[in-house]
């Protein structure tokens, strides 16, 4: 298939090079004259410079034949819509794939109709989320000679503790609560210290007492 | 009658002036604070430091009510895409899009989009003063 990419950076050069590897044509276009003078010496004709926002250098790419599969992955967002509205409105490209730089700008691809989108930063968002669930134990310190560890457990208003006293806990053996922060103040845990959304719980516990500890004050 | 400005340099700054001179309510959005000197020493309007695709920015403006939209920052395709928002997402009638490069300006003037090319005013100002030796923006008007 024939492809036209808009955006010589990192992303631009590398699916080039996957593409052509994979036996496709391709032109990508390059408005940066220091980019463009790297890209040439290894995709030679296939690099045109120019704002792929121009209809000319477009053209000059050859957009009007056109692309089976036009890729915007310029570094700037509007620039990205910019040329698909044009290379689907006005040249009848039959797909198109565009890069989203700043996810708050996600909306007005979909609003314009410019999809499929990707986004790096969503993307590893997604990741984040999937693999550190949130509001779990963060581990501050590792007393390695005495074999302890301190903790922070963030407690949120679903966990099990939120709404207790510390004496209503049913702490697991080889751990204990050092101090709870909210607010920016922090007060030593005691027996009648009360644990509510949004607190930060220290605690000190022995190695292997995580799981027990987080089922007591996350529940997981 | 109301109105936002999005981009204050020296086009959407005079055009604020004129409309706040005609009687509207003007509010002007520029990512940058200091283009609010470009509005004179005393602006009675609103004034919104942000950039424009910014949708906060864009309903703290007032843009859901706003009987007419002008945007004039200096980036052709910011403009595009920000008009299209204004007409598409807030559904503002009146929206009017400033684009240096006539082929755009053309491109999404078919696209139902108002779109006002200085490029193409100065070029047929420039041919015209050339071959009948007048202006016809008149004299040292600039656009």
């Amino acid at each position: 298939m024939y492809v036209l990419i808009a955006g010589g950076g990192k992303v631009g050069a590398n699916v080039t090079r996957t593409l052509l590897r994979q036996g496709h044509e391709v032109t990508i276009v390059e408005q940066r004259s220091d980019r463009f003078r790297v890209l040439e010496e290894e995709f030679d004709y296939r690099v045109q410079r120019g704002d792929a926002t121009e209809l000319h250098v477009l053209e000059r790419a050859g957009i009007g034949r056109p692309p089976d599969l036009l890729l915007a992955v310029t570094g700037d967002d509007e620039d990205n819509i910019v040329i698909c509205e044009i290379a689907q409105k006005r040249y009848f490209v039959p797909k198109v794939i565009a890069r989203v730089n700043d996810p708050r700008n996600q909306a007005h691809f979909d609003l314009l109709g410019v999809a499929p989108t990707v986004c790096a930063t969503s993307s590893i968002m997604a990741l984040i989320e999937h693999e550190v669930p949130e509001s779990d134990i963060i581990r501050l310190l590792q007393l390695r000679e005495d074999e302890l560890e301190i903790v922070e457990v963030p407690i949120g208003a679903d966990s099990p503790s939120s709404g207790k006293r510390v004496e209503q806990l049913k702490m697991p053996e080889g751990t204990r609560l050092i101090s709870v922060a909210r607010e920016g103040r922090s007060e030593i845990a005691t027996g009648s210290t009360k644990l509510e959304p949004g607190d930060r719980v220290l605690a000190i516990l022995q190695p292997g007492c995580e799981d027990e500890l987080r089922k007591v004050l996350l529940k997981r | 009658m109301k109105a936002i400005i999005i981009g204050c340099g020296r086009t959407g700054s005079s055009v604020a002036r004129h409309l706040l001179d005609a009687g509207w309510e003007v509010v002007v959005v520029d990512e940058d604070e200091e283009a609010l000197s470009n509005l004179g020493t005393r602006w009675p309007g609103r004034f919104i430091v942000g950039h424009g695709l910014d949708i906060e920015v864009l309903v703290e403006s007032g843009i859901e009510g706003a009987d007419a939209v002008v945007v004039s920052t200096d980036g052709d395709n910011t403009n595009i895409v920000i008009g299209l928002i204004a007409q598409r997402r807030f559904r503002v009638e009146r929206v009017v899009v400033r684009i240096l490069d006539p082929a755009r300006a053309r491109l999404f003037a078919e696209r139902r989009l108002h779109t006002i090319c200085p490029t193409s005013i100065a070029i047929g100002a420039l041919t015209e003063a050339a071959l009948v030796g007048e202006s016809v923006t008149g004299e040292g008007e600039s656009i």
